[in-house]
């Protein structure tokens, strides 16, 4: 069985829904304090959304400095599966770890809602295996979402098959409609919807679980 | 010798800036015409032990580069005096 790391920093507050979320997409998962330095034996790791640092200066800007995330880089490095949930995309981005940065929701709208989203690539560890155009139902909760980069970043993600996530009804004003991207390679993803919030019919929706159980798919393949 | 640092943040022109308008507008409601191109932004400040002035402004630089501003949407400005 997949054994998932989900990184919990002062402030996380998703970790327990990403591992029960994790847990039903059938992974093992541990929570794994922002001190740690270690994370032999994880197959997948998780930056779970919340409010990492207290989001102070920049959303994720402090949590890039937490002892674990040289770890974190290295096992991306080395072709390990990341993803990263709403404050996890904005630890990844301020960690350089994914390009461009989330900047505050156009006209200043907290989102707490579903969202469709809609799959723009399969070639991520979250959408491998789901079909380009697959539309998903899942929830948005964050103030700090709007996707940003420059046009020659923009272009390369775009050239290289980066866009994992469109939403479908752009809430935030993100350019191009994004919802979520990986890295060149595919194995570093950072989304603001919360897969973990759609993974049972009784809360509204599964669509989650599949993004989830491609994610915990990669982690054989990896 | 002790320097004081004022680091001033601002996003980059062409980012936008919900908060700014936002104040922009609450300006016109408070009844102040004229008011326009509103921005908002963060100042820093500190103090840098350095033996030049010039040292202690490559250390503020290098504080406002890596970790006050994100270069992707701000812009920074750095001011050191001798305290």
């Amino acid at each position: 069985m997949s054994r998932a790391a989900v990184i919990v920093f002062p402030g996380s507050n998703c970790e327990h829904d990403a591992v029960s979320g994790l847990e039903l997409a059938g992974a093992s998962a541990e929570l794994v304090w922002h001190t740690e330095t270690d994370l032999s034996g994880y197959d997948l790791v998780v930056l779970p959304g919340g409010f990492a640092h207290g989001d102070y200066l920049r959303a994720g800007a402090l949590a890039r400095l937490s002892p674990i995330m040289d770890t974190v880089a290295n096992f991306a490095a080395a072709g390990g599966p990341v993803v990263g949930i709403c404050n996890g995309f904005q630890v990844l981005t301020e960690a350089g770890m994914l390009p461009g940065a989330l900047q505050k929701n156009a006209h200043l709208k907290f989102h707490c809602k579903d969202s469709t989203l809609i799959v723009a690539s399969s070639r991520s560890v979250l959408t491998r295996g789901v079909a380009v155009g697959t539309e998903l139902s899942i929830p948005i909760n964050h103030f700090s979402g709007s996707y940003v980069c420059d046009e020659e970043t923009l272009q390369r993600l775009q050239d290289n098959d980066q866009v994992v996530l469109r939403y479908a009804e752009n809430p935030n004003g993100s350019l191009d409609d994004i919802a979520g991207i990986s890295n060149d390679a595919g194995n570093v993803v950072g989304l603001m919807p919360h897969p973990e919030r759609a993974c049972s019919a009784l809360l509204g929706s599964t669509d989650g679980l599949v993004l989830l159980q491609a994610f915990v798919g990669a982690a054989v393949s990896a | 010798m002790r320097f004081s640092a004022t680091v001033t943040v601002r996003l980059r022109p062409g980012i936008a800036d919900p908060e700014g308008s936002t104040i922009e507008r609450a300006i016109s409601a408070l009844g102040i015409a004229g008011i326009s191109g509103l921005r908002g932004g963060r100042s820093f400040t500190f103090e840098v032990e350095a033996d030049s002035e010039s040292a202690a402004t490559a250390v503020a630089v290098d504080v406002a580069t890596r970790l006050l501003s994100n270069p992707v949407i701000e812009d920074h400005a750095v001011s050191i005096e001798a305290k």
